[in-house]
């Protein structure tokens, strides 16, 4: 069998083509009940689509409401279908496309540990002031720096301090925001 | 939501007493939310739900013999009737065989609310006797689901359960219901009083996208309708309008398999169902076609073959309730969001006040060359004298039915299971009503035909319901000719008995090189002694000179009745779109003998 017949052995046919893929950062209000983070996350693992990051926390406690914001590479149309079924979700309120509404804020955090002989310590510190990072833990061995900004901007600064003893991060996904004055 | 405010009874209410147990509130919500008939079967962890029923006489409880047996026959209740389908099992095992029937209400967007009962509150996740994760469980295949863990939640839950079921595209909901809760007390909330949440999905369609839809359609030269179980579920006036519509343009109709009923087969507009096994006259017509109007149909992988080939000169209009059903498969030219009865009455509305005429000269070469297609006679098959051609039982059937409707004014209700027999059930039996064809469409749920008919005979207590079933697909919930039996009801079960799970067997000749791996049903029961020993009627059919008698008979029983055809073995189903090809590339019954399997 040739490969041109193998491939046509299903009813299904092939799958698409490679396709062009972007990160699209989603802001998705949600009613704070449980299994509503269980609902989304379910929806991408059964779809098959992957999340980048994923951050929640309550907004609004009058409301008992919190926000997601996922960050998700995909095609367009997987981009289009997600938010979709996400709007169709019960607990539900709202989901914005941030990257596709325009110019948004997006901040990740990070906190990283640094252990090491004091001439490392120090070229760390220098570092972390360069970034304009915080001290939040400090002893005569290690230090614990908080660093926040843009995923990008993270990456590059754990690129350059991690040589000077990382111990070990902990980060969160993106907070993101649109720019202006509209609500989102 | 803790509302403790004591709230006014409805004056018709079941209960005089101002606390009602969860139970008593479940019971009280149903009968507010109009149900009369739910379909369950009992166990530990819905006692206290039972007990409420066995106290009251509004509700009738069906007593099915397998919880999947008791959510499709919701299911045939729900589509032959446009009500919402109500569901009671028990926790655990109850709750773990309702899924098929629920992934089955999710993918054919059936209205359904079914309660499961939980082990109490305090042991839930200590894997107790008869725990599942039931809301974990049925997360992906119902439209939403509930776990109740105050009984001051339940009136409205059970209220918004019914809202989210029955509004926007239907679906399957769940209320997972701790045995605890079923047992305490709390104040009811009667269902104008319920907060019905926050779900409000787009029914209203966008008037501007209408308007210029109907230009579209107007200023078509090869158009088509394409429409789907969104106009069936959008009510009986959806498919009248879709009608009226339709003969004001003049245009050719088709429909998926869920949407088979909405427009008058015996009209001479309608080209027959579209898709795998759809006719030829309506395949190449949405090939061919240079506008095409979906409407409540969702562009399924078995209606549009290979996508890249799909229609690829036509502009698309998608008329549809559920924004993810838009750009998912195919791209179209003018989406709109709205309920499919809405839309139709809309656009129907804009082409009588603006006075739309269609283009007669274009339409008439467009119905010239559908003739053409109309001539190859793609249903077309061998007849015999000696052996039953599963196509000739379903024509005999079709010709009594239609006599029996006539002469006694009864209305047929056709179920099925899946299969070989389901299409050509579809092919072969003209459906002129709405709610009239009940199949399994989207999950292709073998053993569905027979609960889904008790259900459509609760629900029609006059029609004539038939199950037009395979032999293979009827063992897999034979155990409700029981509940057929308790309960009086004479639905008619229609085997095509070719020995051979038919569909499985005509892809291995095609597809598999005749390998036919674990196709055949060995060991087969006798139908006809099957049917007695349940307490129904059992017929034979063994030639085609048999055929009529046993129909007629069949007709003519007050029982529940198994009619055994034993048909042509090695029949298969055409026309029919091979793997990965276009609707302009479908083979007909005549191509099958000369046809390169190998190529297939």
């Amino acid at each position: 069998m040739t490969e041109e017949e193998k491939k046509n052995k299903s009813v299904y046919g092939d799958g698409p083509g490679e396709r062009t893929l972007a990160r699209h950062t989603l802001s998705i209000l949600v009613d704070n009940e449980p299994g509503v983070l269980s609902r989304i996350i379910g929806l991408f693992s059964g779809r098959g689509y992957n999340i980048d990051s994923l951050t929640v926390a309550e907004v609004s406690e009058k409301l008992n409401q919190s926000r997601i914001t996922v960050a998700v590479t995909g095609t367009p149309d997987v981009i289009e279908q997600i938010i979709n079924l996400l709007a169709r979700l019960v607990p539900v309120h709202k989901v914005t496309d941030l990257t596709v509404l325009g110019p948004h804020i997006e901040r990740d955090l990070v906190l990283i540990k640094i252990a090491s002989n004091k001439d490392d310590l120090l070229k760390a510190y220098d570092i972390a002031n360069e970034y304009g990072a915080i001290v939040t833990d400090k002893t005569d061995e290690s230090y614990v720096f908080q660093f926040v900004d843009t995923t990008a901007k993270v990456d590059e600064f754990l690129e350059k301090i991690i040589p000077f003893g990382m111990k070990n991060i902990s980060r969160t996904g993106s907070a993101a925001m649109s720019c202006g004055k509209e609500k989102f | 939501m803790n509302t403790t405010t004591l709230q006014q009874k409805p004056s018709n209410s079941t209960y005089t007493k101002k606390q009602l147990s969860g139970a008593e509130m479940v019971i009280e919500a149903m009968i507010e939310q109009g149900v009369d008939t739910i379909f369950g079967y009992p166990g530990g962890a819905v006692l206290p739900i039972y007990d409420a029923l066995f106290q009251q006489n509004k509700i009738k409880h069906i007593l099915c013999r397998h919880e999947q047996g008791a959510a499709h026959a919701a299911e045939g209740y729900a589509r032959s009737t446009g009500k919402t389908g109500v569901v009671l099992v028990t926790s655990g095992p109850g709750a773990t065989n309702a899924v098929t029937g629920l992934t089955d209400a999710l993918l054919d967007s059936i209205p359904l609310v079914c309660i499961t009962g939980q082990v109490p509150t305090f042991l839930i996740g200590n894997d107790a006797f008869q725990e599942a994760d039931t809301t974990g469980i049925t997360r992906p295949c119902t439209k939403h689901n509930y776990l109740v863990k105050n009984v001051n939640d339940l009136p409205n839950i059970m209220h918004e359960a019914f809202h989210v079921a029955g509004s926007g595209r239907p679906g399957p909901v769940v209320i997972d219901l701790p045995k605890d809760i079923q047992f305490a007390e709390g104040d009811y909330i009667a269902k104008d009083k319920a907060v019905t949440h926050m779900y409000k999905p787009q029914t209203d369609p966008d008037m501007a996208a209408i308007e210029q839809a109907v230009e579209m359609i107007a200023n078509a030269k090869k158009p088509i309708f394409y429409t789907g179980g969104g106009v069936i579920n959008a009510g009986p006036k959806a498919s009248k309008d879709l009608t009226e519509f339709v003969k004001a343009t003049g245009y050719p109709i088709t429909s998926t398999l869920m949407g088979l009923g909405a427009f008058p087969a015996h009209d001479e507009q309608w080209l027959g169902m579209l898709g795998m096994h759809g006719t030829y006259e309506a395949n190449w017509s949405m090939h061919d076609c240079d506008v095409m109007i979906n409407i409540g149909a969702r562009f399924d992988d078995r209606v549009t073959g290979d996508v890249t080939k799909f229609s690829p000169h036509s502009k698309k209009i998608h008329v549809d309730i559920d924004p993810s059903s838009i750009n998912k498969i195919i791209h179209v030219d003018l989406p709109i969001i709205g309920d499919a009865g809405k839309t139709i009455e809309a656009m129907l509305n804009i082409w009588k006040a603006k006075g739309y005429k269609t283009n007669h000269e274009e339409l008439n070469k467009w119905w010239s060359q559908i003739d053409e297609w109309r001539a190859v006679k793609c249903l077309s098959y061998k007849k015999s004298d000696t052996i039953i051609k599963p196509q000739y039982a379903l024509e005999r059937l079709n010709h009594f039915l239609q006599k029996n409707e006539k002469e006694t004014g009864q209305e047929s209700f056709i179920t099925t299971e899946v299969g070989q027999h389901q299409m050509w059930a579809a092919q072969f039996l003209p459906f002129n009503k709405p709610n009239r064809w009940m199949t399994s469409g989207g999950l292709g749920t073998m053993g569905y035909g027979l609960p889904a008919a008790i259900g459509t005979q609760l629900g029609n207590p006059d029609g004539m319901v038939v199950d037009v079933a395979g032999e293979a697909s009827i063992l897999m919930n034979i155990q409700e000719m029981s509940t057929a039996v308790q309960y009086n009801l004479p639905v008619k079960i229609f085997i095509l008995n070719n020995q051979w799970m038919g569909m499985v067997r005509q892809w291995q000749e095609l597809l598999h090189g005749e390998r036919y791996s674990q196709s055949y049903t060995e060991s087969l029961p006798d139908f006809v002694k099957l049917a007695e020993a349940y307490g129904g009627v059992g017929l034979r059919a063994t030639t085609p000179d048999e055929l009529d008698g046993v129909i007629e008979q069949m007709i003519a029983t007050d029982k529940v009745t198994i009619v055994d055809v034993n048909v042509c073995q090695s029949e298969n189903c055409f026309p029919m779109i091979p793997s990965g090809k276009a609707h302009n590339e479908m083979i007909l019954a005549a191509d099958a003998e000369k046809f390169d399997k190998k190529l297939v």
